[in-house]
């Protein structure tokens, strides 16, 4: 007998390696992949039987001894795993493989002996007909940075992967790097051969360090197998890739902020322009994407950019990998096209709330996203849908809060998240959140004693401004959206 | 000076000089440091700066710019406890009042036994609230025999 029992992060800290023991000791075989991202079934077990991989939820390491003997009869069957409800309708063509087996002993190549032999500008022409946009947060045309990185003279051009995956709600970098490592390798090996550059870091952030081991063991074994380094499978191209670990700054996900720190600096912001693209580390053309951008790379270079373009809705094109978090029955990971509203993700894949109360707001795209009511539920997600709510998709986080939730607390800790996690260089973003902060303060403290406090809430407005329009980057320009989201949306919580 | 003091002079030199030539040097340097000695010390801060060639002000910059590089000995046990919106979403505020009163320790604060710590996220969103114990990730925090998971 044959079990799958993961050992992401996901799976780890609900108790896998107790269970990945017990089903040992009962004498089953044991292989340990990445997570399928169903995280509210964590420790999902699957056994092999001769009509495939059967799930089982929440499986203890006391379970063992009954599911293997009563099978598809436990009580914590789910069924065959593909044929979940949660996964039989997703679209993966980044996250197909997690799961399957243990990451390391995926196939560490897919297309890359194919991409090799073309040239860089046939590898930007199907980046351009795929419509591939940044997974990050920003969405920005992958081919445009792509082309400048390659028309930019320089000496010695980079490929940078931001794995400072910081926003609160989003996991989906930490499932792949933990699931399915060669796929980032790929993806920014292609990234590499498209725009001329040979080197290339992925800046992981210090909070993730099973996927770090994991990703190191990959490099390793590329190395090994000469899918990295000076003869790529014996093509005479070179691309060297290395994993750079981050201390502890949300901040360092901003793309100009993360080369500082990965140049051995603090991690404050550059002023732009000039883009990374044209110079970026050290002062090179460098290519910036998030860990998803370059995974989407080797599906769409296997199966075409027009059949990814044929994926989601207008400008939005292909799949992205939602992440259904907080006061959620089933969250997890969701990859699906484009234009799926935001009511069939929260209630259809993740049935409601955990606590059973109605859901009050969801906050899309991580500490600097909108908090949306209910009755915009059935905006499809798109960039184009959710930038006329003045919202964002930002890395696909939704978190999810039911009517219980302060919407005062919660722009309040915007403003405290701003003030610890802000670089410090430009003041609205260092000054403002500290003063939004107190500001804030003062507005529950007169609801508590049911005044209300329209001169303050006068001074966050004005301050947002501020913030919004003279911070050097995003993370005090997007600050105000929460705050002014929820202060839009849900007056009544800023007022007795 | 005493011997051990020059002996983690001589063990900072050496992960200072071995990654000199290295991009991101300083600060791949700083973060060994704290994993071989526990947190960085002002003398690790003047022997990276002698190798790097670069102020003692810089490198003192680059130390207090990161939330990891501690510059104190830290006790035997570092509680973190997720303090961001998905885990705010299902009772991690509630989650940090009750280590803070099991620990005896307020969030941010430290005694000889255990550090409580706040964190921004430990990419366990779904399965909040969370937290993790000496580098161990715990999910559904609220649901876990709290006292045994961290020790008090």
């Amino acid at each position: 007998m044959k079990a799958y029992v993961p050992l992401d992060t996901s799976a780890v800290a609900a108790g896998a390696d107790a269970v990945a023991t017990a089903f040992e000791n009962n004498g089953v075989d044991v292989v340990r992949t990445g997570s399928r991202g169903l995280a509210w079934a964590e420790p999902l077990v699957e056994i092999a039987t001769e009509h495939g991989r059967v799930a089982y939820a929440n499986v203890t390491a006391a379970d063992a001894a009954a599911v293997i003997d009563q099978g598809q009869d436990h009580p914590k069957c789910l069924g065959p795993v593909a044929e979940t409800a949660y996964l039989r309708d997703q679209t993966r063509a980044v996250f197909n493989r997690v799961g399957e087996d243990h990451p390391l002993a995926l196939a560490k190549t897919t297309v890359l002996q194919d991409c090799l032999e073309q040239s860089p500008e046939a590898l930007i022409a199907t980046i351009e007909t795929s419509g591939l946009r940044g997974r990050g947060g920003a969405g920005f045309p992958a081919h445009i940075k792509w082309r400048t990185v390659f028309d930019t003279p320089g000496e010695q051009k980079y490929i940078v992967c931001n794995a400072d995956e910081g926003d609160s709600g989003t996991f989906a970098d930490r499932l792949l790097l933990e699931g399915d490592p060669y796929r980032l390798i790929e993806g920014m090996t292609i990234a590499g051969l498209g725009t001329g550059a040979t080197k290339g870091y992925v800046y992981l952030r210090s909070e993730y360090p099973i996927a770090a081991d994991i990703f190191q063991s990959a490099l390793d074994s590329a190395y090994a197998e000469s899918i990295l380094g000076t003869d790529i499978l014996g093509s005479g191209k070179a691309f060297d890739l290395e994993l750079f670990i981050g201390a502890g700054a949300y901040i360092c996900g901003e793309e100009t902020s993360l080369l500082e720190s990965l140049e051995g600096k603090r991690g404050e912001i550059r002023i732009k322009p000039p883009v990374p693209a044209i110079a970026g580390l050290f002062g090179e053309p460098t290519l910036v994407h998030n860990v998803i951008s370059y995974a989407c790379v080797p599906a769409i270079m296997a199966r075409g950019g027009d059949w990814y373009a044929s994926l989601g809705i207008g400008r939005s094109t292909g799949t992205m990998a939602f992440q259904l978090a907080g006061n959620v029955q089933r969250g997890g990971l969701v990859e699906v096209p484009f234009g799926i509203t935001i009511d069939q993700l929260i209630n259809g894949y993740g049935g409601g709330t955990r606590s059973g109360r109605p859901i009050r707001t969801v906050q899309i795209g991580g500490p600097l996203g909108a908090y949306l009511k209910p009755d915009e539920f059935a905006t499809p997600l798109t960039y184009e849908a959710m930038a006329a709510l003045g919202a964002g998709i930002g890395h696909g986080g939704i978190v999810v809060y039911d009517d219980t939730v302060d919407l005062a607390a919660q722009a309040r800790y915007a403003f405290e998240f701003c003030e610890v996690e802000s670089c410090g260089k430009c003041t609205p973003c260092r000054l403002g959140s500290v003063r939004g902060k107190e500001t804030m303060d003062a507005v529950i403290a007169a609801r508590a004693e049911g005044r209300a406090a329209e001169d303050k809430l006068a001074i966050i407005d004005d301050l947002c401004e501020v913030m919004e329009t003279a911070s050097l980057c995003q993370m005090g320009g997007m600050t105000p959206i929460p705050v002014t989201s929820a202060i839009k949306r849900f007056p009544e919580d800023f007022r007795p | 000076m005493a011997e051990s003091d020059q002996s983690r002079e001589a063990a900072t030199r050496v992960i200072a000089e071995r990654n000199l030539h290295h991009v991101g040097g300083t600060l791949r340097a700083l973060r060994e440091v704290l994993l071989e000695q526990g947190y960085v010390d002002r003398a690790d801060e003047h022997v990276v700066a002698d190798v790097f060639n670069l102020s003692q002000a810089e490198v003192r910059g680059i130390v207090s710019f990161y939330h990891d590089l501690k510059t104190t000995p830290q006790p035997p046990v570092t509680v973190k406890v997720c303090q961001a919106e998905a885990c705010q979403a299902v009772g991690g505020r509630a989650l940090t009042a009750r280590v803070e009163g099991l620990l005896g320790v307020d969030l941010g604060a430290a005694n000889d036994r255990v550090a409580l710590e706040p964190v921004y996220c430990l990419g366990l969103c779904a399965q909040g609230p969370s937290m993790m114990v000496n580098g161990r990730p715990v999910a559904r925090a609220d649901q876990c025999n709290l006292a045994d998971e961290i020790g008090a």
